[in-house]
């Protein structure tokens, strides 16, 4: 039966590209997250949902070790990106990020061009060798970004002047530009309109072509468009992580089911 | 259980439960059309049948309301998981419920026919019977829908069967009285259609049940229920 459902829901790999186990963090006293077992798959969207301060976004923030540039944070536990330790000594955290890249809730362009934001992360990362290589580059990624069309006429224009929703597709063009495998998006959608919404998620889709991505949102309807698995967190753990469709047509795990269909749990 | 908690929006709460008397105000109309329908038949009462069919018309717009009201709530809830559920299983629930009306509306209009004709012998109280066992079913099935039940909605399944033995037995009786007598034809096959109706109201319920299956489980059930109907494969010769 299962075979007739319609091909693109159907995650066509089992590949996993980031693998946790047993993931404590702490913020000084308060324990965040607790015990979190997760396998992530390669080109997959993976939305992590639940009620504000259950420990998504914190969770999220691990998988390229921003919560670093936190002091009281301590991160215990396995993390590997495809088989690697993150947190090994060795890694290098801003080489780290440009493997897994990160778009904010509220879009941050740098204050420079739209050139310039595009051109700075593939500049410090050594990715082009000459000026044409670095146009092609961006050109690339703001295509990518799905934002292309709208600014190739006025890439010396300031980032800043854009609307929020391209300021926002600028953002993605900017992470996906040093051609990361992960993308994480911390709520890339809640100070965008509906058009510039729609805009994000049919991108979100095409990015996955190539990346893995991981979406925090507190959309229950934007999860169940763009994700093909979900992963529900609540008072630090992770209750339930499965096929986007079931969780929202027949959870297993009562509070997941309470917060999803909007009930006090 | 967790979904009898409450919505954090109460309107949504009240839609719900609005649709949900919609579907037992209609169960009950539906279980009182077959019941009546046999017995107008049974006792030969032409006044009675024609209740039944004027009485289809609530049916019918209640399905409408239904499944407006359902449609009203897909659009403005979005609803998911057991809410999901709901809806669909209403509009479903819904839709064979008015077939059934129909079936029973049916059954009526030719029990106006055969009061013009002779009975045939036994067939009233035996049509009654089945009718009889198809409205239990219907009201454990509701039951079953209210209660969340699908243990209940399970053996209503299974109780299908002895309705479609029911109508094997008839089917028989019917050709016996053909054969034995050509002017027993016409009424024999206005009664064969009843019969082979009550047979599929069974078939509706049987439906009904597996909604409140997919409700409180979140899984249609996959095993093929037993299959009485053998009259698909049956002769006059065959003996």
């Amino acid at each position: 039966m299962n075979d007739m459902r319609p091909l693109e829901r159907i995650v066509d790999t089992d590949t996993v590209k980031i693998s946790a186990r047993n993931v404590q963090v702490h913020y000084g006293e308060t324990h965040a997250i607790k015990d979190v077992d997760v396998d992530l798959e390669a080109n997959t969207v993976t939305a992590f949902i639940g009620p504000s301060g259950c420990g998504k976004s914190s969770f999220l923030r691990c998988l390229n070790r921003m919560n670093d540039t936190i002091d009281i944070c301590r991160v215990q536990g396995d993390i590997l990106l495809d088989g690697e330790d993150i947190y090994d000594k060795r890694v290098d955290p801003v080489q780290l990020r440009a493997k897994v890249g990160m778009v904010f809730q509220k879009p941050n362009p740098f204050p420079k061009s739209i050139y310039d934001n595009i051109a700075y992360g593939p500049r410090i990362h050594g990715l082009a060798r000459n000026k044409s290589e670095l146009d092609e580059i961006v050109e690339k990624s703001l295509r990518r970004g799905a934002i292309w069309d709208e600014v190739k006429d006025r890439l010396d224009a300031p980032g800043t002047g854009l609307s929020g929703g391209q300021q926002q597709r600028l953002c993605i063009a900017r992470a996906v530009a040093t051609e990361p495998e992960v993308l994480l998006m911390d709520e890339p959608c809640s100070a965008l309109d509906p058009i510039a919404t729609a805009q994000v998620e049919e991108l979100i889709d095409e990015l996955r072509q190539n990346f893995s991505v991981v979406i925090v949102t507190h959309s229950m309807q934007q999860a169940a468009r763009v994700s093909q698995k979900t992963a529900f967190f609540h008072l630090g753990h992770l209750v339930e992580h499965g096929e986007t469709g079931e969780i929202f047509t027949n959870p297993r795990d009562p509070r997941t089911e309470s917060y999803i269909t909007g009930r006090i749990g | 259980m967790h979904h009898e908690e409450q919505h954090i929006s109460k309107a949504f709460d009240r839609d719900l439960e609005a649709i949900q008397a919609q579907i037992m105000k209609m169960g009950g109309l539906v279980e009182a059309a077959i019941v009546d329908a046999a017995e107008s038949l049974a006792m030969r009462d032409e006044d009675l049948a024609k209740k039944v069919v004027d009485g289809d018309k609530v049916i019918d717009e209640l399905d409408f309301t239904v499944n407006e009201e359902a449609a009203r709530t897909l659009a403005i809830r979005q609803p998911s998981a057991f809410d999901l559920r709901t809806v669909l299983s209403v509009i479903k629930i819904s839709n064979n419920l008015e077939r059934i009306g129909d079936y029973s509306k049916n059954m009526a209009k030719r029990t106006g026919v055969l009061v013009q004709m002779s009975p045939i012998e036994e067939t009233g109280p035996a049509i009654r019977r089945m009718a009889r066992a198809v409205e239990v079913m219907l009201k454990d099935a509701l039951d079953a829908y209210v209660q969340r039940d699908p243990e209940l909605a399970e053996d209503v399944r299974q109780r299908d069967l002895e309705v479609d033995q029911m109508y094997n037995s008839l089917f028989r009786n019917f050709l016996t009285y053909m054969m034995e007598d050509p002017r027993n034809i016409t009424a024999c096959m206005h009664l064969h259609f009843i019969a082979k109706n009550i047979e599929r109201m069974g078939d509706h319920v049987t439906a009904i049940a597996e909604q409140v299956i997919y409700l409180s489980t979140g899984h249609i059930p996959e095993d093929p229920r037993p299959k009485g109907d053998r009259t698909a494969f049956e002769t006059t010769g065959g003996h």
